[in-house]
């Protein structure tokens, strides 16, 4: 299934179809003698979905720091496509008060753009109703979107999210990784995802990058799954998850194994689908409660008895 | 029958006030009045040596303010100590440092409390062009780097990412305010120069929607606050600078008043 997603991905890439977006051999990163980061090899594709997990404070942002060229590697080659456009959605933008800022203007924030395009990036994102809105009055998902709505206006190449579905309730985190998979759909661009969250970043993800410090384990959501070196970081909890997740991923993608664009699908089946896995995977939050905190394995403790009794 | 000093005066105020209130906004929007006061406090040290060497103060305030700025960066970047205790450090240092010194020139209290408060009636023809044309320099450059400013202080990692440079810009920024607190040392002094760059911004935020339109009304209210606190200033022949000041704060309390319409509208 990522396959077939993949190769619509490069169908519609208009410049960088077949080359490497980005490609690091052996990065590592060093902060006052320690080394934040290692060893760590990374390659995105066109139209592919990159996640990169790992317990807090594994390297995850500062691997991402590096892949914006926002950090230099103290050791390791990275390698960029010429002219390679990067789109940047970061976690939070912390915009004093004092500055009268919409979200219109955040559109064209780093460069001009007609309004028409603006409103259809918007409506897009889902928050078309917003664009006079002051940003800092915006919610977290809100927010998340506006930034996605800059992102399929800039059309980038390459898109990094950093936790884009930190404090977002459990329905607009459904909805927030539909988006992003329409964009990489529509844009063809390569997608670096930054994610703490195991479940749902797994159903639309081509690779896995699983991150302590050094690469654990990489690979397909169901290759990392089944590697033990996952299974010693994230608990055997984590696994159960990953099984959810891809049930989610087949009624996403249809029964034939086609990506199906959101907008095509039986509205009924649609949200009956998204509802079942809602229920299911909702109970698994509050069942251990590491939604939105750490994958830390001591942290999985069941911390609400009715949702645990629901999950299970 | 306005006398020419008095002219003279308040278009240096103004002349100044349209400069300092655009930049003042980002100082507001990057939280950054403590260091513009530092920077500012730091021109007393520079302004000690030129009364003593009797010589134009306003190269040196430039310089110095720029140094003060750069080391605060690397300060900054170095770590160990949080920025506002930095800024505190600094800027009550180079004040304390300052005061000290011209403590050893005896015969300079005048000069002194000019230097503290300004002397915007003392303006000559050649402040006056300075001011004017330093003004119209800043304001330029500003305009300048206007959108990539912007993008700076909204997302510098984004901007970064995304190919532009948001160090630079930020480096450039320095430059201009250290060139408004060398001009408007003479207008208000070392101590209420932060007040001529904030305290319009934050009257202009509550009357617009965009920072532009923002900047636009900061300029406006500044130079209505120097015209407004010069004339009280004349009339009640109380000190200049700080009378401007304090007609920047009424024009502030004004814009806080919520007047229907206003409020209405806000829901």
């Amino acid at each position: 299934m990522p396959q077939t997603a993949r190769a619509i991905g490069r169908d519609s890439a208009p410049n960088t179809a077949g080359g490497v977006l980005f490609r690091a051999k052996g990065i590592g990163v060093q902060r006052s003698g320690d080394w934040l980061i290692k060893g760590v090899d990374l390659t995105i594709n066109p139209g592919e979905i990159v996640t990169l997990i790992g317990p807090n404070g594994s390297g995850k942002t500062t691997t991402a720091k590096v892949v914006l060229g926002l950090l230099q590697p103290d050791a390791g080659q990275i390698e960029r496509a010429p002219g390679l456009r990067v789109g940047y959605v970061p976690q939070r933008l912390s915009i004093d008060d004092t500055l009268p800022f919409t979200v219109k203007r955040l559109m064209t924030m780093t460069g001009p753009a007609d309004d028409d395009a603006i409103s259809r990036a918007l409506t897009r994102a889902g928050v078309g109703h917003l664009a006079d809105a002051a940003v800092q009055r915006l919610s977290g998902g809100e927010f998340q979107r506006a930034l996605m709505a800059r992102a399929i206006l800039r059309r980038p190449d390459l898109l990094v999210l950093d936790e884009p579905v930190q404090g977002v309730d459990f329905a607009g985190e459904v909805a927030l990784y539909e988006l992003i998979r329409n964009i990489r759909d529509e844009l063809g661009c390569g997608i670096l995802l930054v994610s703490h969250d195991l479940h749902f970043v797994m159903a639309e993800t081509d690779r896995v990058l699983c991150l302590n410090h050094h690469v654990c384990c990489a690979g397909t959501p169901q290759s990392v799954a089944a590697d033990p070196e996952y299974r010693r970081l994230f608990g055997p909890r984590a696994v159960e998850a990953l099984a959810l997740y891809q049930h989610h991923h087949d009624h996403a993608h249809g029964p034939d194994g086609e990506v199906i664009p959101l907008e095509s699908r039986d509205p009924a089946a649609h949200s009956h689908g998204d509802g079942a896995v809602c229920r299911l995977d909702h109970a698994h939050e509050h069942d251990h409660g590491h939604y939105g905190r750490s994958h830390n394995p001591d942290d999985i403790d069941p911390i609400d008895p009715a949702g645990a009794t629901d999950g299970q | 029958m306005v006398s020419e000093f008095i002219l003279r005066a308040a278009l240096a105020g103004i002349g100044v006030a349209l400069v300092a209130a655009p930049l003042g906004c980002f100082v507001v929007w990057r939280r950054m009045a403590y260091f513009g006061d530092t920077m500012a406090h730091s021109a007393l040290l520079v302004a000690a040596a030129a009364i003593a060497f009797d010589i134009d103060a306003t190269l040196g305030v430039f310089v110095v303010s720029v140094l003060v700025a750069l080391a605060l960066l690397a300060l900054e970047r170095r770590g160990g100590l949080a920025t506002d205790t930095l800024l505190g450090l600094l800027s009550h240092s180079a004040l304390a440092v300052g005061l000290v010194v011209m403590g050893f020139m005896t015969g300079l209290r005048l000069d002194l409390f000019g230097y503290l408060f300004g002397d915007i009636l003392a303006v000559g023809t050649n402040d006056l062009i300075l001011i004017w044309g330093g003004g119209a320099m800043i304001l330029a450059v500003l305009l300048w780097i206007w959108r990539p400013l912007l993008v700076a202080t909204v997302a510098p990692d984004v901007a970064a990412a995304e190919g532009m440079n948001p160090a630079r810009q930020r480096l450039i920024f320095m430059l201009l305010l250290a060139g408004v607190i060398a001009i408007a040392m003479k207008i208000v002094g070392i101590l209420l120069i932060t007040a001529l760059l904030i305290i319009p911004a934050a009257a202009a935020r509550r009357l617009s929607r965009t920072p532009e339109m923002m900047a636009v009304m900061a300029a406006g209210i500044g130079a209505l606050a120097v015209a407004g606190g010069l004339g009280a200033a004349v009339a009640a022949d109380t000190p200049a600078g700080p009378t401007i000041v304090v007609a920047a704060l009424v024009l502030f309390l004004i814009g806080l008043i919520p007047w229907h319409g206003k409020a209405a509208e806000h829901g």
